[in-house]
């Protein structure tokens, strides 16, 4: 274990940002969000969810892919390097840090993402365990610790001091000329681990929801009245730090075609729509597309693991307060059933 | 055999051919010649134009064709309506093979095959076709039965009475169109009510693609023939942006349908939501 | 308030005026609100209190059959102005006016640094927060939505009846940021606006819970514009997007504010929509889009006292 004074973290950032780019949470105009560590930054860590998820950090909205010259008939292809720089990514909570396993599986399945799998290889995770947990968070429902979150280096806020721990070797190089502690963090740990046991989701009922009963899910007629006020506007999907749909598109410069991926939503018109039409013509379709593949097509691919990481980020942001914890009492069945 | 690989890579177009009003093929090698890269029957590659878009497409030659590759399309959207426009010598980005293909070289080996297409539909079997053809022996008895909505909009009819009807192959070829028309004495149904009463043993493989409602019509149709869901294949079309199962567009059930797909045996479609 | 609404709806039933009602519904937490449509069967379910901020009227778009709907005096401005537009066919709507006092807005809540809100309970200009870490004590006026600060005004247009009394809440001038942003200098400005619009997400919930963006098919949904985008490629995108939207509802926007109520990143969209509004009345005279039913706005109304184009120059274009 290593100790670091909050009198000194400033001190530290500093040291890290010298030779690499150090992401946190950042505030700008009121919100905090993931952003480049500078002098004048306005560091958030206290703030236990960024609007954003941590995700864009491996897989950010927008990326350039290759860039397009063409003359006459004939095009020229200029990939985009991969990330080649190391950098840090501080005070990732629990949550989010499950994600990029999830993500992961997705990414770094064969074949395997380059654009991903380069910011992975380069990129160092500073968790955070959330001393404060919110009304909205439901981690623990999917086994996720957030007194424990996993990550190259997992730092606990004990007192005046974060105390870390070096996960692995990327980590331990990270924190190395940090001072020795042998301050013990599961009093902070037991503390964390009593109020996440006592939050409003705390204990979902998620029976029901898997492979074996993919159709059973998928026919339920409750989804007509469960998507009814949903806008179709991509905030949940866009705040979610599993969801991983992107697009790609040409965009002309003027001087070339440069060639990118954003991220989507299935939420949106467009996501399925093809020429001669889309095979998900309505909100009730594109709605439950989301939920079936976070709770039911996900976990059938992955060993029952689910798609979701229970941040909350639904409940907090959904401009109608529709998220992914109403679905699961809605559809849910009883153990018994 | 698929392509991981999401950067693209350079063919050139070496000829075009108009098939229909509406349905051009057009044939792709690399910039040093040959193929861009082998696929199998029943796989799938992107094409694109910078700046206009970039869109799967069915490979329509067959994998034993050594020289090039061929792809026929239809115009329907921004960049299909540009493919048409272009001519012989253009540059285009292409990335494959995707997909699943038929299993021409497991199950279906030493079957009887029916081919069943409607339409641009022949374009994906029209690979299949062709492997059979060149390696005949393997297989049993071949049919073909093939509809469109007008004489004008049957693909690859010159090859298709020239080449594949050729005693040779030992193949039967039933053609239709929907409505009468001058010039034509051939038959006039819509395919699923041409496949009843041409009445199949059902002991053969199928291999149906055409537009949805017909494939739903022709479905029934080969149940009512006694055909069984395990001996019909498919090869479904949905939206498709990354093609190796990573950007979530085909998505349907727990498969997707650019890596787990695009070939399905009407079973495995049983288990999956209807949303295609 | 919510009995004798729940009262009302019931007789409007049973007299055969609609079958369904359209209101609000509790979500996950106590002060969770979901537009809803009731019918007999469910409407004990239809809650109405001080956190039913979303204004309904955009959920009446492409309804064929007659409805009860909740309005609050706010929301009867948008419902009026869709009618004008033929988004809504006024007959096809039962227009139930609701008394508002001011809607409670949450997040303000938590932006004064109180964290794990399970409930709010509301005792007249008191409002006690319950939480993960305790009970907090907030004064109701300083958490109101940024809508009710610059509130309307208690009555109800164009509604069919009204249930209860209103109140004006009111607490700053409606145009104080306009203004103020007017006396930056240009820099200051775009400053204040790039740090605004580069925390856009680009999830279009401003655009889709706007009741004056009903197109059947957005410019920036449509493949065939050129601009149709999902996210911006760069800071030139990220503002014209917003930039294009608060244009497109210029003398149509009633300023409802659910744009700003519905934005992850609290961003101030309402302030864009806002300098058209002021704008339209400094240079055309005092109007209010959703005032009436079937008006002309100013912009799509000629008369001989119009402004000039010069106007453009002689506000001070060429400062910028």
């Amino acid at each position: 274990m290593k100790k670091l004074p909050i009198s000194e973290l400033n001190a530290f950032f500093a040291r890290v940002a010298a030779d690499q780019k150090l992401y946190l949470p950042v505030e700008q105009a009121g919100q905090v969000d993931f952003g480049c560590w500078t002098e004048d930054a306005t560091v958030r860590l206290d703030a236990l969810k960024t609007v954003k998820s941590a995700k864009g950090a491996f897989f950010p909205q927008v990326e350039d892919m290759l860039r397009f010259h063409t003359q006459g008939k004939n095009i020229d292809i200029q990939p985009t390097e991969l990330m080649n720089e190391k950098f840090v990514i501080f005070g990732v909570r629990a949550c989010d840090a499950r994600a990029f396993e999830l993500l992961d599986r997705v990414f770094m399945s064969e074949p395997q993402d380059p654009f991903y799998a380069a910011r992975r290889e380069h990129g160092t995770v500073v968790t955070l365990a959330c001393g404060e947990p919110e009304a909205s968070c439901f981690c623990t429902n999917f086994d996720i610790d957030p007194a424990d979150p996993a990550g190259d280096v997992t730092a606990w806020l004990v007192g005046e001091n974060y105390v870390l721990r070096a996960n692995t070797e990327k980590g331990e190089a990270l924190i190395a000329d940090l001072a020795d502690s042998d301050d013990d963090v599961s009093a902070k740990q037991a503390e964390i681990r009593a109020i996440a046991e006592k939050l409003p989701f705390a204990n979902l009922n998620l029976n029901g929801f898997d492979g074996e009963h993919l159709m059973e899910r998928f026919s339920d007629p409750k989804w007509a009245e469960l998507s009814r006020a949903c806008l179709g506007c991509g905030t949940c999907t866009f705040v979610c730090p599993t969801c991983q749909c992107y697009d790609i598109r040409d965009y002309d410069t003027g001087h070339g075609v440069q060639r990118y991926r954003c991220w989507d939503s299935c939420m949106y018109s467009d996501f399925t729509l093809m020429a001669h039409g889309t095979n998900r013509p309505t909100q009730v379709e594109r709605f439950r597309q989301r939920f079936m593949h976070k709770l039911v097509y996900f976990p059938s691919n992955n060993e029952g693991i689910y798609g979701c990481v229970g941040c909350g980020r639904c409940v907090d942001k959904c401009p109608q307060s529709l998220n992914i914890v109403k679905v699961i009492k809605a559809l849910g069945v009883k153990a018994d059933d | 055999m698929t392509n991981g690989n999401i950067i693209p890579m350079l063919g050139v177009v070496t000829d075009i051919r108009t098939d229909t009003p509406d349905i051009k093929t057009f044939r792709v090698e690399a910039l040093n010649g040959g193929k861009c890269f082998e696929h199998m029957p029943g796989q799938c590659a992107m094409l694109s134009i910078p700046g206009v878009g970039e869109a799967m497409f069915s490979i329509t030659s067959s994998p034993t064709l050594k020289e090039y590759q061929e792809f026929s399309i239809k115009k329907c959207g921004c960049l299909t309506e540009w493919l048409h426009q272009m001519d012989v010598g253009q540059q285009v980005t292409i990335r494959g093979p995707y997909g699943k293909p038929f299993p021409v070289e497991t199950e279906l080996k030493g079957k009887d095959l029916l081919f069943i297409a409607g339409g641009v539909g022949l374009a994906p079997l029209h690979s299949v076709i062709n492997y059979v053809l060149d390696k005949r022996e393997n297989y049993g008895k071949v049919d073909i039965v093939y509809g469109s909505r007008s004489k004008d909009d049957l693909l690859d009819i010159n090859e298709i009475q020239n080449s594949w009807m050729d005693p040779k192959n030992n193949l039967d070829v039933h053609l239709t169109i929907d409505r009468p028309q001058d010039g034509w004495d051939g038959h006039v149904a819509f395919v699923p009510t041409y496949v009843k009463e041409l009445g199949f043993d059902p002991n053969k493989t199928v291999l149906v693609c055409g537009p949805p409602i017909m494939i739903k019509f022709v479905l029934q149709a080969l149940t009512e023939l006694g055909f069984e869901k395990t001996q019909i294949y498919t090869t479904m079309e949905l939206r498709m942006k990354c093609g190796v199962g990573k950007c979530g567009r085909c998505n349907i059930g727990d498969k997707y349908v650019c890596k787990d797909g695009p070939v399905f045996r009407f079973d495995e479609l049983g288990v999956l939501p209807s949303e295609y | 308030m919510q009995g004798m609404i729940l009262d009302r709806v019931r007789a409007l039933m049973s007299e055969g005026v609609a079958t369904r009602v359209l209101g609000w519904e509790t979500g996950e937490f106590p002060y969770d609100r979901t537009p809803k449509f009731f019918n007999e069967s469910n409407l004990e379910n239809l809650k109405y209190d001080s956190f039913c901020g979303c204004n309904l009227s955009k959920y009446l778009v492409n309804e064929s059959e007659k409805v009860i709907a909740l309005v609050k005096p706010c929301d009867s401005y948008s419902l009026t102005q869709l009618c004008t537009e033929h988004r809504v066919k006024r007959e096809n709507v039962y227009a139930l006016g609701v008394a508002c006092r001011g809607k409670i807005d949450v997040n303000k809540i938590a932006a004064l640094g109180i964290k794990g809100i399970t409930d709010v309970e509301e005792d007249g200009d008191t409002l006690t927060v319950h939480t993960l870490y305790g009970d907090k004590q907030v004064a109701r006026k300083d958490v109101l939505l940024n809508k009710c600060m610059s509130c309307k005004g208690k009555e109800h247009k164009n509604v069919d009846e009204v249930i209860g009394e209103s109140e004006d809440t009111s607490s700053v001038e409606r145009f104080d940021m306009v203004a103020e942003l007017e006396a930056m200098t240009p820099d200051q400005r775009f400053a204040f606006w790039r740090n605004e619009l580069s925390k856009c997400i680009r999830c279009n919930a401003c655009r889709n819970v706007c009741p004056a963006c009903t197109c059947v098919k957005c410019v920036f949904d449509n493949p065939n514009t050129g601009v149709q985008n999902k996210a911006a490629a760069d800071d030139f995108e990220e503002n014209m997007f917003h930039i294009i939207r608060a244009f497109h509802v210029a003398g149509r926007c009633t300023d409802c504010g659910e744009c700003s109520r519905v934005c992850p990143q609290g961003i101030p969209l309402h302030l864009l929509n806002r300098k058209f509004i002021k704008d339209i009345d400094e240079l055309y005279g005092d109007y209010v889009a959703g005032d009436e039913a079937d008006q002309r706005h100013p912009l799509i109304n000629f008369t001989k006292t119009d402004c000039e184009p010069s106007i453009v120059h002689q506000r001070g274009g060429d400062k910028g």
